[in-house]
């Protein structure tokens, strides 16, 4: 703000800040409510596709191709996965635990058929489709129902899994 | 049989990274009394209004519409709003046609704006959501890994990307409403520019504009009338799919590919390479302009950058897309769509001025939106169909 008053500025008003401030009351529903709940014992839960038994995760309780609700019975999955494709972001966000330039990975997790968009913390010249990764996870005891108890993936040494094994998640 | 029906007039402002000289109203209203203008008739020939923008929180202001019912000439007619993310200026110029395609209006007016500078889009795209992690920052940020799958499976070399974002830019010099006017960009300047979102640079993006866009629509009897050349609309088609499921081809969605046979289909279009003179294409990062020539099956499965490569897709190429300078050049994201059809209407028209293609007959108008899950293309020609 400037010390002047309004009334003593000069030259016409073209521009005035009116800023909004939003807060949202999320209705997690059944199923995300199920999974921030295995987040916080440090799960994670997919649910199956019962049309063609391709595993969602994070599900949102129904198939989006098919509009069909998933089985109720959830898949645990490993919380390894390989990378399908990535990029390396050298644009600061608020909430990212990375210094730049930072890797942004869609994973698909052993077990899953989607990707997970995540962070990857490693040498930004090494990343590359198929490379294993595992979760980084908060502190048990930071542990909320949160997605973001994982921080972000790691590399681990696993051979690099066939282009063909995840191509169709790009 | 649907009523025949043409563009008789075309709007736009001179797009600018801030327009404070004008309100948003302002801004609306100095395309729509140029579409006006050009169809020569008066807000009182006008029998309904189509607005288009794309999401509300882009400027913070929230359903737009409603204060802008007068700017738009919509007291005591039927006004309605549009909204299909980035491709909200396709989806409205094609609703307004429609509406005369069906007989329903003779004339209707059709507007579609952003004016980016009145808050941050880039925030707007970044909101945090409880079930997902909060990993980029803007479209790019999104855009960015499909376009590592699409050099992935298809080879382009990285000049490709350096290619478009020039051939754009040097487009934009001979269009006078162009935001961005780059009169010494070179090759070696893109390069050199940051790098974003890898493999995404800095003048590899389009930027943020305010700008508005319109268009009057009118059936046959009174486009006959028009001591102008017109637009006739040959064929208008629209798809959408879910951002996420499992198997989506997110490089090349199956909407793109249904949305482009079925346009080719009601246009009786059967080689587009061939059939077609010229192209605007919503390209926001220079890689798309090679992805789209393929998901508009203009080129084969993974060869649309050798279109690029081999110059066909430049001005004096043999399939010029985006004449105009596109939306590298000029980006008030809920007009980039309507831009791109009225680019391509201004084409067969023969009223493109510098960035005419000589003799344009047929042109395509594309524009795509949200995480490449709404498609919007019209096919519009000198003759009519």
């Amino acid at each position: 703000m400037s010390d002047k008053k309004p009334e003593e500025k000069e030259g016409p008003v073209q521009v005035l800040q009116t800023p909004v401030r939003l807060e949202y009351v999320f209705s997690a529903g059944q199923s995300a409510s199920r999974l921030l709940g295995a987040m916080a014992k440090g799960k994670l839960l997919g649910q199956r596709c019962p049309v063609d038994g391709r595993v969602y995760f994070p599900s949102r309780g129904s198939c989006p191709q098919h509009g069909v609700p998933l089985d109720g019975a959830p898949v645990e999955l490993a919380d390894k996965g390989t990378v399908a494709t990535y990029s390396i972001v050298r644009i600061p966000i608020e909430k990212v635990p990375l210094e730049l330039p930072y890797v942004t990975v869609q994973v698909v997790l052993d077990g899953a058929d989607t990707v997970l968009m995540h962070l990857l913390k490693c040498d930004v010249d090494k990343v590359h489709m198929g490379m294993r990764v595992q979760a980084k996870w908060k502190p048990r005891e930071e542990w909320t129902s949160s997605v973001e108890n994982i921080l972000y993936f790691e590399p681990i040494d696993e051979p690099d899994a066939p282009y063909d094994s995840f191509k169709e998640h790009i | 049989m649907a009523e025949l029906t043409a563009v008789i007039g075309i709007g736009q402002t001179k797009h600018a990274a801030k327009r404070i000289d004008v309100s948003m109203a302002g801004l609306i209203r100095e395309a729509a009394e140029r579409a006006l203008a050009d169809a020569e008739c008066t807000w009182a020939d006008i029998d309904a209004v189509v607005i288009g923008k794309a999401p509300d929180m882009f400027e913070g202001v929230m359903m737009p519409e409603l204060f802008l019912n007068d700017a738009v000439g919509g007291a005591y007619k039927p006004m309605l709003r549009v909204h299909t993310a980035g491709s909200v200026g396709g989806s409205t110029g094609i609703v307004a046609a429609s509406l005369v395609q069906a007989g329903i209006h003779d004339r209707v007016l059709c507007v579609a704006f952003e004016k980016q500078s009145e808050s941050n889009a880039t925030w707007a795209l970044s909101i945090s959501m409880p079930f997902s992690v909060a990993t980029v920052v803007g479209a790019g940020g999104y855009f960015a890994p499909l376009i590592r799958g699409y050099i992935r499976r298809s080879g382009c070399p990285e000049e490709i990307g350096i290619q478009v974002a020039v051939k754009d830019r040097l487009n934009a010099l001979k269009n006078p409403y162009a935001h961005l006017q780059l009169a010494d960009i070179t090759p070696q300047m893109v390069r050199d520019s940051p790098m974003l979102w890898d493999p995404i640079r800095y003048l590899e993006t389009c930027p943020s504009s305010d700008g508005a866009c319109a268009m009057v629509m009118a059936k046959e009897s009174i486009a006959k009338r028009a001591s102008k050349p017109v637009a006739w609309i040959h064929a208008t088609e629209m798809r959408s799919e879910p951002t996420m499921f499992s198997g989506r081809d997110q490089v090349m969605p199956r909407a793109t590919l249904d949305n482009a046979k079925s346009l080719y289909e009601k246009a009786g279009i059967t080689n587009p390479r061939k059939e077609i003179d010229c192209a605007e294409i919503y390209v926001p990062f220079s890689w798309y302009e090679p992805m789209w020539m393929e998901g508009m099956l203009i080129s084969d499965t993974n060869q649309g950058w050798k279109m690029t490569e081999s110059g066909a897709t430049a001005l004096d190429g043999d399939f010029p897309v985006n004449m105009s300078g596109g939306v590298l050049s000029s980006n008030p994201i809920g007009a980039s769509g309507l831009l791109r059809f009225a680019e391509a209407a201004l084409q067969v028209r023969g009223m493109a001025g510098e960035h005419q293609v000589d003799g344009a007959k047929k042109a395509l108008g594309h524009a795509y939106g949200g995480g490449s899950q709404y498609f919007s293309t019209w096919i519009v020609g000198s003759e009519k169909p």
